[in-house]
């Protein structure tokens, strides 16, 4: 193990900010350096990756709501014959 | 009109960070509209205008603190965690082990996980309680980015935020929905 290499417990630290392009370039190097032989960080990475993801699907629901919620009030309507 | 809508929702809530009550939040609100009209001339394009409305928000909040004579301290909103470990220290080897500071045991891949199980219900609502729980400035980084797709610098100055703080928080947020999510996800079908 060299000297200035990256351990998994450093790496999970900084998955964030790489995937916000946000480490700066040599610790980037870093970092893609240890992925690339790793699993286990690879994994994790794409578990961050998957969490985002599906935190993106909350906004889909918020909509998704706002339209039911309009579908029934155009309903509601509807049935008072207005 | 969709801008007012969108915003809404965020806006109350960050304002309610800097207020005691929603009733006051509400109000919050009500004088930051006023503001943007009234500044709306000055608006120069630097920044987005949700960006820009949020801005004057928050100014408007922390005013509206203050002669309430409430002192929200940062460390309050951004939570005390900001240092803990963002994985369980029990998945790294110690100190003692040749290979100190890597896995112990690898963790599982997500990558097998049928699609339906990542976009159903139960994930969304494990996701929407792990950020309910969040502390509230975290809660709304992770919002602003993750839910609604906001940039850093556009959140960065929405909630007048340094660069670092931004990420800071971001990260424990991201880490905190995780590990809320993998029990789940990881359970055997």
């Amino acid at each position: 193990m060299s000297e200035n290499a990256i351990t998994c417990r450093e790496m999970v630290e900084l998955m964030s900010d790489y995937l916000d392009g946000a480490l700066p370039a040599p610790e980037r190097v870093r970092f893609e350096t240890h992925l690339a032989g790793c699993t286990g960080c690879a994994n994790a990475l794409d578990q961050l990756r998957t969490t985002i993801r599906v935190a993106a699907d909350l906004r889909e629901e918020r909509l998704a709501d706002e339209q039911r919620e309009l579908l029934r009030a155009v309903f509601r309507d509807w049935r008072r014959g207005g | 009109m969709d801008l007012v809508d969108g915003l809404r929702p965020a806006m109350l809530r960050i304002a309610r960070m800097y207020v005691s009550s929603v009733a006051v939040a509400e109000e919050v609100v009500q004088d930051a509209w006023v503001g943007v009209l009234r500044g709306l001339d000055g608006f120069e394009g630097r920044s987005s205008l949700r960006t820009w409305i949020l801005r004057i928000l928050v100014n408007v909040a922390k005013t509206r603190g203050v002669r309430e004579g409430r002192s929200v301290p940062f460390a309050s909103l951004a939570g005390d965690d900001l240092d803990r470990p963002s994985w369980d220290p029990s998945a790294f080897l110690g100190p003692e082990a040749e290979w100190a500071g890597h896995w112990s045991t690898f963790p599982p891949s997500w990558a097998t996980i049928p699609e339906d199980r990542l976009l159903s219900a139960e994930t969304r609502r494990l996701v929407a309680s792990a950020i309910e729980a969040l502390p509230p400035m975290q809660a709304e980084v992770i919002r602003l980015r993750d839910v609604l797709g906001w940039s850093s610098e556009e959140v960065r100055n929405a909630l007048d935020l340094s660069e670092t703080n931004q990420r800071v928080l971001l990260h424990r947020a991201r880490a905190k929905v995780r590990q809320a999510l993998a029990p789940y996800l990881e359970r055997a079908t």
